[in-house]
């Protein structure tokens, strides 16, 4: 790729080839960016991916079905229920697994605590790529409240390895409840907070209107997902439109794109989603945990799933509303403990396509502003 | 196996006893000698003293050169020496402030409330490795801190400090300042370029774009308080404001509030600070013009960047802000309390020392200003940063240079002008103020948080 592109640059005009990565502050992992500037405007950037590539798939198809559930916190370490939902539900799907009532609503319980903590890990990145540090560590605050719980609930803070094939690891802790509620009211306060102190600043939404505008059917075209593509005024949610697990049950909107202050799909618009799905997070997680009251305790997961687990040959596929994104799994099983193919489809890496098309004509600064938008986290990228 | 924790060297209370002394003593000292050598320099001065102390003709004494420029060396080198301290306590301020701003602790390890932390920094930094890169314009590298230096540091040569505590009080001061601030941008660029860094390159053009721009909308907001003053002399410039708040510059004339806004942001600009950060913009160019740099050339550019908020503070103070006036005490009360001898009474320093005090809060009150603008704004983009330059600073500033002409016209015909202006623009300065404070006060209520100051 690089070859390419020195192949193409006249070396008597003034474009630089510039390597933005894959040790750079702002990418958000090790991913590089090959951009071809002149002086401050980007004429491309495109994205070197495949830094952090771990074989997560293969190893999918060398444990049990079982023993893959930890490695899949590692394919978001940001945000890892997601994937470890998304694992559990394919495997369920293969064998026909009842999974508990109470089980479903402890994974929407941490799976929205979890996609709060993750945007705000995004929106918290995105004002400091912008240039405002202060935001970030008020973010990074609330998420360590988040992580608090979740450890509560799974004893662990970053891989949580929480959700099983069938159901969950473990119940409520007692007095976590209340706990959480707490922390929800004390959240929609923060977010409030959150939004005077950078959202609606003038410089911020100067830095971020009218810049990276992803059309809604170039966004559908390129298979963006999550807050990416509803920035864009694409209304799809996969807890609305293909519900999955107890979702149905809960009342909550979808936050979409309007151009606030600028063009719909702008970066302003990707980022505004994202702090408006955090209250409608909080909204749902108050009310699993009114609903959840009334399943059963302690009936966390389906009886008689086998330790050796052995699915019979077929495939199946799974799609979950991940933080970053649709995370779907697809899984072959041949008769053996073993998968056959475990294939994942990620929302960052869909999300880095169309970085290219997007990138001519923006500014070095805009640039940063756009990946920081797209909220992409590289080992969900690589695998 | 249980291990005894091991005993701090110094009890807390210890530790604090050495910060605060510490904290006070150096500055203070500083302060002191500043006081002493700023005013024992002047010529008059030094031959007083000679006929005093060595109790010979300064006239024909062969060593009265030599003690007069040695002098002036002493007071050069305390002034680095000041520029230098007061920008590490400047380094140690911000991270206080900032990280309560950000709900951090903050330095906390070296001395009571980290307050030497600033100091570990300096001398881990000179045992640093000077790295050149190989493919580097080796002598331009080693060359650009100097620059940097150089700029910074002959500001001090200009800067007031109180009455007569001045090094120099030169009769075009602030040109003075305006051309030698200039010579930093010259250092970052040559920095920029030199480091054979694409990074750095970036930084280094976006600073020359930058610093030269934002010279223009500066310089013709500095005209303002030139034009009501009548002078280009930095204590000139002070003497020519009242001592309360009504009187400074900055309200006695309703464009001068607008051009202290504009000279404000320019300054941010040419200082380099967030919202227009962007030569060293850490989330876009790593480091900007710095990507290269360790060690103590680091240390360098690290001491000018603080250092200069105590500049940027001064000029700000001296400019709009009244400088060192003492409410009450006007010129004929510092000539009655010199007395009439060549060496000034003991009740004269005393009034250049409360005169420095108020020079100095009022630099700090600056100070603290920039250092919360930079933890709370976002940076803007270099096209926009060119946009505010060119379409809106550059054309306010003008017109404040415009109305200032005919306000100086209007108020040499009737001079109650000034005083109105003084009166009604510090009462809006007032009401707004507790606005503001009431605003911060809803917002916090809002949050369901309280103000808690126990932990600092």
């Amino acid at each position: 790729m690089e070859k390419l592109i020195l192949r193409r640059v006249d070396r008597n005009n003034e474009e630089m080839i510039l390597n933005f990565g894959p040790q750079h502050p702002s990418t958000h992992g090790v991913i590089n960016f090959i951009v071809e500037t002149d002086g401050e405007v980007l004429r491309k950037a495109v994205p070197d991916v495949g830094y952090l590539h771990r074989s997560i798939e293969k190893i999918g198809e060398s444990t049990g079905y079982h023993g893959f559930m930890p490695y899949t916190d590692r394919i978001d370490y940001v945000a890892a229920m997601f994937p470890n939902e998304g694992y559990a539900m394919v495997v369920e799907r293969l064998c026909g697994i009842q999974v508990p009532k109470r089980a479903l609503y402890l994974r929407a319980i941490s799976t929205e605590l979890c996609r709060i903590a993750s945007h705000l890990v995004s929106i918290g990145t995105m004002t400091m790529d912008i240039g405002a540090f202060t935001p970030m560590i008020h973010g990074i605050r609330e998420r360590e409240t988040i992580n608090d719980l979740i450890e509560a609930l799974c004893g662990a803070r970053l891989t949580y390895n929480y959700h099983r094939i069938g159901g969950v690891a473990f119940d409520l802790p007692e007095g976590w409840r209340d706990k959480t509620l707490a922390f929800l009211d004390h959240f929609d306060k923060f977010l409030v907070e959150f939004d005077r102190l950078i959202s609606f600043n003038e410089i911020y939404i100067k830095r971020l209107a009218n810049v990276a505008v992803i059309p809604g059917p170039m966004a559908v075209d390129y298979g963006l997902s999550g807050p990416n593509l509803r920035g864009s005024g694409v209304d799809f949610d996969l807890r609305k439109a293909m519900p999955y697990g107890v979702y149905p049950e809960f009342e909550f909107d979808v936050p979409v794109g309007k151009g606030m202050f600028g063009q719909v799909g702008d970066c302003f618009d990707r980022y505004i989603c994202r702090t408006r799905e955090m209250g409608e997070s909080s909204k749902i997680v108050r009310q699993a945990l009114d609903l959840i009251q009334q399943a059963p305790e302690g009936d966390i997961v389906a009886p008689k799933v086998a330790r050796n687990l052995k699915v019979e040959a077929g495939e199946a596929l799974s799609r979950v509303e991940s933080a970053r994104g649709e995370m779907a799994f697809y899984l072959v099983a041949d008769g053996t403990n073993r998968a056959w193919r475990v294939r994942t489809r990620t929302g960052s890496f869909t999300a880095m396509g169309i970085i290219e098309a997007i990138s001519p004509g923006l500014m070095v600064a805009d640039l940063v502003a756009l990946i920081a938008s797209l909220d992409v986290v590289a080992p969900e990228i690589d695998r | 196996m249980a291990t005894t924790p091991k005993r701090p060297p110094l009890s807390p209370r210890a530790v604090v006893l050495i910060t605060l002394i510490v904290g006070v003593a150096l500055p203070g000292a500083l302060f002191a000698l500043i006081l002493v050598l700023s005013a024992a320099t002047k010529p008059l001065v030094v031959e007083a003293l000679i006929r005093k102390f060595a109790e010979v003709d300064p006239a024909t004494w062969p060593y009265t050169t030599l003690v007069s420029w040695g002098s002036v060396v002493v007071l050069a080198l305390i002034l680095l020496t000041f520029g230098a301290v007061i920008s590490g306590m400047t380094v140690w301020w911000e991270m206080r402030v900032s990280a309560r701003m950000q709900s951090r602790i903050g330095y906390n390890r070296a001395g009571a409330a980290g307050f030497f932390q600033w100091i570990a920094d300096a001398v881990k930094l000179l045992f640093k490795e000077d790295l050149i890169p190989a493919e580097a314009d080796r002598m331009l590298f080693r060359v650009a801190p100097y620059f940097v230096m150089t700029g910074f540091a002959l500001t001090f040569v200009a800067l007031p400090f109180g009455e007569s505590l001045i090094a120099a009080d030169l009769n075009v001061g602030i040109f003075y300042l305006v051309s030698v601030t200039a010579l930093v941008v010259v250092g970052i660029l040559l920095a920029g370029w030199s480091s054979n860094s694409k990074w750095a390159l970036f930084g280094g053009m976006r600073s020359a774009a930058q610093v030269v721009s934002y010279e223009i909308p500066a310089g013709l907001a500095t005209m303002v308080p030139i034009l009501m003053a009548g002078t280009l002399s930095m204590q000139g410039i002070v003497r020519a404001q009242g001592a309360w708040p009504w009187q400074w510059f900055v309200f006695t004339n309703p464009a001068a509030t607008v051009a202290f806004a504009v000279f404000f942001i320019a300054q941010l600009a040419e200082g380099n600070r967030t919202p227009f950060d962007l030569p060293e913009a850490e989330s876009e160019l790593v480091a900007g013009y710095l990507s290269e740099y360790s060690g103590f050339r680091f240390a360098i550019y690290f001491l000018v960047e603080f250092g200069n908020l105590w500049v940027m503070g001064a000029i700000a103070a001296t400019l709009f802000l009244g400088g060192w006036q003492i409410p009450g005490v006007g010129p004929e009360v510092y000539a009655a309390a010199k007395g009439a001898g060549a060496l000034p009474a003991p009740g004269w320093w005393g009034l250049q020392a409360l005169s420095m005090v108020v020079m100095v809060v009022k630099t700090l009150v600056v100070l603290n200003l920039i250092v919360w603008v930079r933890w709370t704004l976002p940076r803007i983009r270099i096209d926009q940063m060119m946009t505010l330059c060119w379409k809106y600073l550059v054309p306010v500033a003008f017109v404040t240079f415009v109305f200032t002409l005919l306000w100086q016209v209007l108020v040499a015909r009737q001079p109650a002008l000034s005083t109105i202006s003084g009166w009604v623009m510090f009462a809006g300065f007032v009401v707004v103020t507790l606005l503001f404070a009431r605003q911060t006060r809803a917002n916090i209520a809002a949050a369901g948080d309280h103000v808690d100051m126990t932990n600092w």
